[in-house]
């Protein structure tokens, strides 16, 4: 299709390929530090010096050209030119970091003996720097036989001298020296020349002070490094309320506004309560939770700019590996924090086939952000903002408690599982660790930003379009005028709620409920905007009752126990429609996403039950 | 210093030590080839940084070469070093 040249970034993982990508085509590919990040390929557009664009593709990082995973499979494929509906490319840039030369450049070398076009980018020279390394860029690219540029890809450091290298390689200028001749040497070969380059290219090499291994024996300690990762977790929920109030009361306080000028100004009639009840009300309440979703990314982002996610990774491997997973598919699951979709994504780079699908089914099992805002509506209606002393809220250790019900849900199906539907090797956990880096504030203000850019459009559209068909499912038939009769018993959606009533009543749920299940399918933050709805046209024009918020009128209509069977159903809740949707791609059929939505059906069921029955044995009313 | 071989899972945190053996054939094909891509070879130098798990069963953190990398104990146990500097100069041919 395209005739334009086209280049592809290429190196170990971690080297900053996707930092370099960004730089170069003013992309916002997502960035991590640690391996693994990049699991598909990108393409973007790339000036060179002349003007001339370039199609440039970022790559998922690997350490060789034998795939041990399906994210390595890709790059391969690509780089040998056998992707399917793409030429081969016409240059590589291979990405090395400059501070671990002798594995990054054995890797090089079997990229370089390939033929093909080739400038190599010594990437992160800053921290080599800060390690003590000082390094030769042009004595590299005499041993290595192509052009060797110094690079610093997230400040931009270098990056016309490699645009015009490209420009050159593209024009057919020959390599700076001639190829040293190699055409097939065996791994170890490599591995000794590629040591030998290294140590070439090293000017000086003076030992500093090294932060990450300082900052790893707390870390990674057994016991204190296991409490600061709880300590850690326990923070973000914490600040999940502790920093939400005000934002969160100045939207609502928006909201409230915007709803009593529509109904002061518009007759009464269906347009003003398409408006109020289902516009501003139903989407409005999802939108309120905007600032927790913010400060849940801030905290996961965090995590993955510094590195601590492979340090998380390494103090779980003792769990994952007693319920038959890699220790690598935390990183997964704590991404699925998020939403499950990436993280399902993420599961490409596990090698083991099984290892990998046990993850995939069990990443639902995480809570993602969607189903925030349900656990905070009901939280806030029913669980007092109280201190529990040490300057704990009750709220937020609720909703720590719901978080880490769900991965204890997902270790217990995981082991299930293991031993049953995906039995065989257990899996194995190899993974390099990365340093620590400071987040550059820029990068996580603009991860944030983009979160809040996908969650206001989810809630205009996908949230928007489901509320809206809720609402008219809701207002029609109308109740004729002066049967006291219920709107919403009356109308289309009450009578399949009354009906799906049947089966949820036992496990305590109410009309509402089986009202708010069907169009949650649709997204989870929907239950929320589709209770909201509901309330809001059973409001009608009574008063009092437009004045009592969501939560009020959740406090005050539902028993507790209901409540809390409502929240452990939304622990296994059944997953939305995009996670079923990738679940199939990934695992390339309908057996695994049926098999996920049946086994989570049942649980959500006996979860939310055995929590219902226990409250009212107990007398929670 | 004492120059006996002594398997990786056993060698003292923190102590300068460089690969004598692997037992590659008790590793998958996977994970060997891994090991080797992480730059772990005989000659190599590795020391062992970090230990997991609660009740020494956790995995184990080590340095090899510049990288550092973690792996299951299984794994570690595979390898057999000594202890003193490295000895990549003169590498057993294999
Ligand atoms: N200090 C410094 N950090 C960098 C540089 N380039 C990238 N980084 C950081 O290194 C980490 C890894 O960068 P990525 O671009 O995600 O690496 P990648 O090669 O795409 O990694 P994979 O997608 O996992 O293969 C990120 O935290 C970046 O912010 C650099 O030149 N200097
Ligand atoms: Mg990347």
């Amino acid at each position: 299709m395209s005739a334009l040249p086209l280049v592809a970034l290429v190196g170990n993982p971690n080297a900053g390929k996707s930092a370099l990508f960004n730089a170069l085509t003013g992309a916002r590919q997502k960035l991590g530090n640690y391996p693994g990040v990049t699991v598909e390929r990108k393409a973007g557009r790339l000036s060179l010096a002349d003007g001339r664009p370039v199609e440039l593709v970022d790559l998922p990082g690997t350490y060789s050209l034998d795939p041990a995973s399906p994210d390595e499979q890709v790059t391969r494929d690509v780089v040998m030119g056998k992707q399917v509906g793409e030429k081969r490319p016409d240059a590589l840039v291979i990405v090395v970091d400059a501070a671990n030369l002798d594995n990054h450049l054995r890797f090089a070398l079997e990229l370089i003996a390939l033929g093909l076009p080739t400038i190599v980018a010594l990437n992160m020279v800053d921290l080599a720097t800060r390690d003590g390394l000082e390094l030769d860029a042009a004595a590299l690219s005499r041993e290595l036989g192509v052009p060797v540029i110094a690079t610093v890809a997230v400040r931009k450091r270098g990056l016309d001298h490699l645009r015009t290298e490209l420009e050159a390689l593209l024009n057919g200028a020959p390599a700076p020296y001639p190829a040293t001749a190699q055409p097939h040497r065996d791994f170890d070969a490599t591995r000794q020349e590629a040591r030998r380059i290294a140590r070439a290219g090293i000017v000086r090499e003076t030992p500093s002070r090294r932060l990450t291994a300082a900052v790893d024996r707390v870390a990674l300690h057994p016991i204190a490094g296991l409490a600061l990762l709880l300590a850690l977790l326990f923070v973000m929920f914490q600040a999940v309320y502790a920093w939400s109030e005000a934002p969160i009361a100045m939207i609502e306080g928006l909201a409230e506004a915007t709803a009593t000028l529509v109904r002061d100004s518009l007759p009464d009639g269906i347009v003003r309560s398409f408006l109020v009840d289902g516009v501003i009300n139903g989407v409005g309440s999802v939108v309120v939770f905007l600032p927790q979703i913010l400060i849940l990314f801030f905290f996961i982002l965090m995590l993955e700019a510094t590195g601590y996610m492979v340090r998380a990774a390494f103090l779980m491997d003792g769990i994952m590996a007693k319920v038959g997973l890699s220790g690598r598919a935390f990183i997964p699951l704590l991404s699925s924090f998020a939403c499950a979709i990436p993280g399902i994504m993420a599961t490409r780079t596990i090698a083991d086939p099984k290892d990998r699908l046990t993850t995939i089914l069990i990443a639902p099992l995480m809570t993602c952000s969607a189903r925030l805002p349900v656990y905070a509506v009901i939280i806030g209606a029913f669980i007092p903002a109280r201190d529990i002393g040490y300057g704990i809220g009750l709220q937020g250790f609720v909703l720590f408690c719901l978080y880490l019900a769900g991965i204890v849900g997902a270790m217990l199906v995981a082991l299930v599982l293991r031993l049953t539907v995906t039995r065989g090797a257990s899996g194995s956990f190899l993974m390099e660790m990365p340093k620590y880096q400071w987040p550059r504030p820029q990068d996580i203000l603009l991860g944030l930003w983009q979160r809040a850019v996908i969650f206001l459009k989810r809630a205009g559209t996908i949230i928007f379009t489901s509320t809206v068909i809720l609402w008219v499912l809701l207002s029609f038939p109308r109740v004729p005028d002066g049967d006291p009769a219920s709107q919403v018993d009356h109308s289309i959606a009450g009578r399949v709620a009354s009906g799906l009533n049947v089966v949820l009543e036992p496990i305590g749920f109410n009309r509402d409920i089986s009202l708010a299940l069907i169009p949650a399918m649709a997204a989870r933050e929907v239950a929320v905007s589709a209770l909201a709805t509901v309330y809001s046209i059973d409001a009608g024009d009574d008063e009092a009752a437009l004045e009592q918020s969501l939560g009020d009128r959740l406090s005050s209509q539902w028993p507790l126990p209901t409540a809390l069977a409502f929240l452990a159903w939304f622990i296994f809740a059944p997953q939305c429609i995009s996670t079923i949707a990738v679940t199939r791609r990934e695992t390339n059929g309908w057996k695994w996403p049926l098999f996920m939505v049946g086994y989570l059906f049942a649980l959500a069921y006996v979860a939310a039950g055995l929590t219902y029955w226990t409250a009212t044995a107990m007398g929670l009313a | 210093m004492s120059d006996y071989p002594l398997r990786l899972t056993d060698l003292p945190l923190r102590q300068p030590a460089y690969v004598d053996l692997i037992d590659w054939t008790s590793l998958s094909a996977t994970d060997a080839q891994r090991l080797r891509e992480f730059g772990l070879c005989e000659g190599a130098s590795v020391e062992a940084l970090h230990h997991g798990g609660l009740l020494g069963r956790g995995p184990i953190a080590c340095r090899v070469g510049r990288m550092t990398i973690a792996m299951r104990r299984a794994h570690a146990a595979a390898v057999t070093v000594r202890t003193g500097p490295e000895t990549l100069g003169s590498e057993p041919a294999a």
